[in-house]
């Protein structure tokens, strides 16, 4: 694909050509939304709309005050830091937890492994609004309903909390931390845990010094997949979540919802920024790590 | 038979300890479910902001009343109610009340008398509906129509909606039967007085149906108040049915070519209701803070943010300048004598009993 | 085997093996078992209890105890509104159901199933206090000072003997002094019974019953609470309103999943629902034709994209794969505003084409609030998923194939089509399963795109949970979108193994 041979045929150079206009096209409808954002978030009215001014690339039609309004209104403000508070605590919790299961589950003779499995994925099967409302009813209780009618019994309840939406959020987050972390223990080398423990290493050195830098990059990018579900999620949060709890996207959709204004956009393009940067990070630490396990990239 | 687990309770007690802190139930804070956008804006500034000042109660704000009774029900359920003082439509108020799950008020001891010392049970009168709602404000759902769409004869009736001939384009309309069935009825020939009457049978739900049927395809459906002023500014919609404060804020603050069409305003009220449930020093506090929130001042103060008619007789008077436009907010009311001149009570009673009904119906034409 | 193998340590061989084996799976499954835990608790569970919703019906025999039990005898076919009995029933019931404002949550459930049910309550909650029989108590009371006595009344209903002479009163006393409790805050033992105590009081006496201290009630004019109940609303003599009243009595109903189906109970069975009403069925089907066409739309674009990543130098392949990641990190709300930004007929898109001249400003096209912007949104949305499944499978491709293929004298066409499509196939189920999967839950997107035609069955999910409060039929047609998911899940269980879904690098 990379490079046409220099015996390729007219019709093969056509081909290879429009192939990648297509290509092309494709990428752009990908980022089209995003090539529009930016510069509506520069917008200097109230709406969503390109303006005339905008158009003629006047001055006078852009204006940074949505993004002021971002960084002086108090709503989103909490709403910023709420999402901070929430989002890498979820992570951790999903991370720890989903490493910890996805190595259990790579070992051979795991009773049960497809059930357990898909136990674990459901909840990125689910629809949203079932698990949303779900965990609302069930997080209202005081209580945890075992079989034959027994309970445990709390001293609260966990809808319109913290730990609410952390819990709930962690349980989304999981299966992709599931994912990744077992896609890249696929092709971890099990005899290097035993030359560990041959040499003496506890379980605990051969997890932290052999094993987990060696599969970081797929606790990473499962990780940061766990952030964004998230950072980026609003159905539950809504329903799981009150007022001291609001997040970034839950301050997105009642500002949508009651008044359209383009600090959405601002904070959009702002995510969008950090994105950027995050990925690139992966994409170093990806590097890294495929130096560190020896295999040069093509 | 329950098994409850002593370990487990206590590990979890200290969490609780944290998290009380942390979810407002901490003595000195409140919170206040509300609307969200402009509306909870002049709420802050007319009401939390002064009593935050006077009380040093510090507020929190929701912006959930779209789910309130949902998210009251199953609070309730749990036991546990996590709001002190909640904005909700009067219809919602209603079956709050009716369910039990918001306070019943003695207007006369509980909220504060006129200035001039006429009760409150006098000063908000017949707005008082149900033995739960605290009302705030009066607004309506009117049409805002694109006067540069429109041509030399702009639209002076609510019909203009219907005759896609003198007016082409697209109307937005809301996603639910209410209002437009009783327009489409007042359309469609019915006299204003019998629109519920006639609503009550199959026939004449069949005819409202089939005279929103003639603009079917010209409409778009909004849901989210904030889509009207939208669509209006983009030029989508040649007109469209909203909150009339919406179509202030788009007309005056935005400046955009729009012009309302008070013809057939449905009015509706919008207030407070205190949930129970609630521990007698948290009841003690929300009472304050309505006794101090609905009084004849305050009222008027918030029309000074926001174009909704304060609900007190006595708030009238007092309404001034836009805060910020400095422009008379008077005449931009829903209750003001040049636009109240044909308006439509929307009947609380009728949608109570008929809405399931109604909207199943309304979700199947939609979908045909 | 004449001799068995032994290990080190002396032990034989097999028994020392199982014995590793089984540690080596103990050792599993302790580190899976916190996780597992935690998704059954906080996942699991609350799904299972939601789901539960669907079928539960309890708030009518809650409510109305006496009335579901009295109402057993009546028959419906007779035309006739039920007897006396069932009315007095309905009094003692509606009365306590109006203290503790139960009523009303019965009345709108029950006006799901028949309209006007609700409003038929709510004036019945406000009037039943007034009834007409204030009488009885007059004649008790007068008879006897002893019937005004609360105290009298606790030692009465605490006397064996009595309650067995009386058993209507006696289950009225009961409910009536929780009720002073809990709802009153008061004590039973200060109070003087209500009304509806000596209603039953007196048809205990009638029915032959032995009063505690005889009372002379020959004077007393019997009130029909028939008469009572129907000065209240005619409504009360509607055979429909007890035929909807004895159909859901059961504690468990199948009307949520009928109603989920366009079907509906009525006393001669299961009956389709009036065409007007109509829209579920429709709408599950709109759901899956329209997920199809969006895992369609997925494939064709996905799929190129994934072919060219896979065969592009890593570095270069990296850097494009930001561009599909890109959007895939930008929040949801974002985007789809985004995209009505440029569908509407005044968007950047309709702009564009009048701007070339391929559309005249007057027919200009509608590519939003319809199914057109649900699926180009949502296919946006979901790309990504497609794309990275496709693209790990694909990486696994040996490139050699096709050029063997092509050595071997197949044309381009040929090759593809032949050698390198048919090692693809695992990556498009992969990604059309997950693509279809998430599609048709999705409600958020449709809403705010979709207009009507483009709404799925989660949107009106979403509405009967937060805005027409019916949980029941929002269980009901939520259990139904589950198992369609839960069968394509097992289904991509078969064909692909969860485990194979690889999101990126």
């Amino acid at each position: 694909m990379s490079a046409l041979p220099p015996y390729a045929t007219t019709g093969q150079r056509i081909w290879h050509y429009s192939f990648r206009v297509i290509c092309g096209l494709i990428f752009f409808f990908l980022i089209a939304p995003i090539l529009v954002i930016i510069p509506l978030s520069f917008n200097a009215e109230d709406f969503f709309t390109f303006t005339p001014e905008m158009l003629s690339f006047d001055p006078e039609g852009y204006s940074t005050k949505h993004y002021e309004d971002f960084f002086t209104n108090s709503d989103w403000q909490l709403a910023l830091r709420n999402s901070l508070k929430i989002a890498p605590v979820a992570t951790l919790l999903s991370v720890s937890l989903g490493t910890l299961a996805a190595i259990g589950l790579s070992q051979s003779h795991v009773p049960f492994r497809r059930a357990i499995m898909a136990i674990l994925i459901s909840p990125m099967i689910v629809p949203l609004i079932i698990s949303a409302t779900g965990m609302y009813f069930f997080y209202s209780n005081p209580y945890i309903p075992l079989p034959f009618g027994w309970t445990i019994e709390l001293p609260f309840t966990l809808t319109g909390t913290y730990i609410g939406v952390v819990l709930a959020h962690a349980a989304l987050g999981i299966p992709f931390v599931i994912i990744t972390v077992t896609a890249t223990l696929v092709g971890f080398d099990q005899s290097l845990t035993r030359a560990a423990a041959n040499m003496g290493a506890g379980p605990v050195t051969t997890f932290f010094r052999v094993q987990m830098p060696l599969i970081l990059p797929g606790v990473v990018s499962g990780g940061l997949f766990a952030f964004i579900t998230s950072f980026d999620e609003v159905v539950v949060v809504l329903f799981v979540g009150s007022a001291g709890q609001k997040t970034l996207p839950w301050q997105m959709f009642t500002g949508l919802r009651e008044q359209i204004s383009p600090t959405i956009l601002a904070v959009a393009t702002i995510l969008i920024t950090l994105s950027v940067i995050l990925l690139f990070v992966v994409e170093i630490l990806r590097r890294r790590s495929e130096r560190l396990r020896g295999i040069t990239p093509s | 038979m329950k098994i409850t687990m002593k370990l487990l309770a206590t590990s979890c007690l200290t969490l609780t300890g944290a998290m009380a802190h942390a979810d407002g139930h901490m003595a000195n804070e409140m919170t206040i479910v509300s609307w969200g956008g402009a509306y909870s804006n002049s709420q802050q500034k007319a009401y939390h902001d002064p009593y935050m000042e006077k009380t040093g109660v510090n507020i929190i704000n929701d912006e959930s009343s779209a789910e309130a009774v949902a998210k009251l029900r199953a609070m309730n359920e749990a036991g546990n109610v996590t709001w002190d003082v909640v904005d909700v439509v009067a219809a919602d108020a209603l079956r709050l009340c009716d369910e039990g799950l918001a306070m019943e008020i003695d207007p006369d001891t509980m909220l504060a008398a006129a200035p001039d010392g006429t009760p409150a049970s006098e000063d908000f009168g017949e707005l008082l509906v149900g033995d739960c709602f605290i009302p705030q404000i009066v607004y309506s759902t009117t049409v805002g129509y694109r006067t540069d769409l429109v041509g030399d004869n702009p639209p002076t009736e609510i019909c203009a909606m219907f005759d896609t001939e003198t007016y082409p384009g697209k109307r937005s309309l809301e996603k639910r039967p209410i209002v437009n069935m009783e327009w489409a009825l007042l359309c469609d020939g019915v006299a204003k007085e019998d629109v519920y009457d006639v609503l009550e049978t199959e026939e004449g739900q069949a005819q409202a149906l089939a005279k929103l049927d003639t603009i079917k395809d010209d409409v778009i459906w909004w849901s989210a108040g904030a889509d009207t002023p939208q669509l209006l500014a983009d030029g989508e919609v040649v007109m469209g049915s909203t909150y009339n404060g919406r179509l202030f804020a788009l007309i005056e603050e935005q400046k955009q070519p729009v012009a309302m069409l008070w013809d057939a305003q449905m009015f509706d009220l919008d207030g407070w209701i205190i949930p129970t449930g609630l521990s007698p020093e948290r009841q003690a506090r929300a009472l304050d803070y309505i006794m101090f929130a609905t009084d004849t001042q305050r009222l008027a103060d918030q029309a000074k943010y926001i174009s909704y008619g304060p609900a007190r007789a006595s708030s009238a008077p007092l309404v001034g300048k836009h805060a910020e436009l400095g422009i008379e907010m008077a005449p931009h009311m829903p209750t003001d004598p040049e636009n109240a001149k044909n308006t439509f009570l929307y009947n609380y009673e009728f949608w109570a009993d008929y809405r399931d009904d109604l909207d199943a119906k309304f979700q199947a034409w939609l979908s045909q | 085997m004449a001799e068995q193998m032994l290990a080190a340590d002396g032990r034989p061989l097999k028994a020392s093996l199982n014995r590793a084996l089984r540690r080596q799976k103990l050792r599993a499954l302790a580190l899976i078992a916190p996780l597992l835990l935690f998704i059954l608790i906080s996942f699991v569970m609350p799904i299972a209890d939601m789901l539960f919703r669907s079928v539960e019906n309890e708030i009518v025999s809650n409510t109305l105890p006496r009335t579901v039990v009295a109402l057993e005898e009546w028959d419906a076919d007779t035309g006739e509104a039920p007897s006396e009995e069932v009315f007095s029933a309905l009094y003692t019931d509606m009365t306590l159901a109006a203290e503790y404002k139960t009523h009303t949550r019965l009345g709108s459930r029950l006006n799901y199933e028949s309209t006007g049910i609700s409003s038929l309550f709510r004036k019945s909650g406000r009037r039943v206090g007034r009834f007409d029989t204030d009488i009885y108590t007059d004649a008790f009371t007068a008879g006897d000072p002893a019937y005004g006595d609360p105290a009298r009344w606790a030692n009465w209903m605490d006397d064996g003997a009595i309650r067995t002479q009386l058993p209507k009163t006696a289950s009225a006393y009961d409910d009536w002094a929780r009720m002073i409790v809990e709802v009153e805050g008061d004590d039973p033992l200060e109070e003087e019974p209500w009304d509806f105590v000596f209603t039953a009081l007196y048809e205990d006496a009638n029915a032959g019953g032995v009063l505690p201290i005889a009372v002379d009630l020959s004077g007393v004019e019997p009130v029909s609470l028939r008469a009572q109940f129907s000065d209240v609303d005619d409504d009360w003599l509607d055979v429909d309103v007890w035929q909807t009243i004895k159909l859901y009595a059961p504690e468990y109903t199948s009307g949520y999943f009928l109603n989920s189906v366009d079907l509906m109970k009525t006393p001669e069975g299961v009956e389709a629902r009036p065409e007007n009403e109509q829209i579920y069925i429709t709408l599950f089907i709109r759901t899956l034709i329209m997920s199809l066409s969006i895992m369609g739309m997925c494939v064709l674009l996905g799929y190129p994209i994934a072919w060219l990543l896979a065969n592009l130098p890593d570095r270069t392949a990296n850097l494009l794969m930001i561009l599909v990641l890109l959007p895939f990190w930008t929040s949801l709300l974002v985007r789809t505003s985004a995209w009505k930004v440029l569908l509407q007929q005044q968007g950047v898109i309709n702009d564009v084409l009048v701007w070339i001249g391929l559309v005249s400003d007057g027919n200009r096209l509608e590519l939003i609030n319809n199914q057109t912007g649900t699926i180009i949104a949502m296919t946006h949305i979901l790309l990504p998923f497609m794309i990275l499944p496709l693209y790990s499978v694909m990486k696994t491709i040996p490139p050699s194939y096709l050029r063997a293929a092509k050595s071997l004298g197949a044309t381009n066409w040929t090759a593809f089509w032949r050698v390198y499509f048919p090692q693809s196939v695992p990556g498009i189920g992969a990604g059309c399963i997950l693509v279809f999967i998430l599609a048709i839950g999705y409600y958020i997107t449709p809403e705010l795109v979709g207009g009507t035609k483009g709404v799925f069955i989660s949107n009106r999910i979403a509405y009967h949970i937060s805005s027409s409060l019916n949980w029941g039929l929002a269980a009901a047609l939520g259990t139904i979108l589950l198992a369609v998911v839960l069968i394509l899940y097992w289904v991509y269980d078969r064909i692909v193994g969860i485990d194979n879904v690889k999101l990126g690098g």
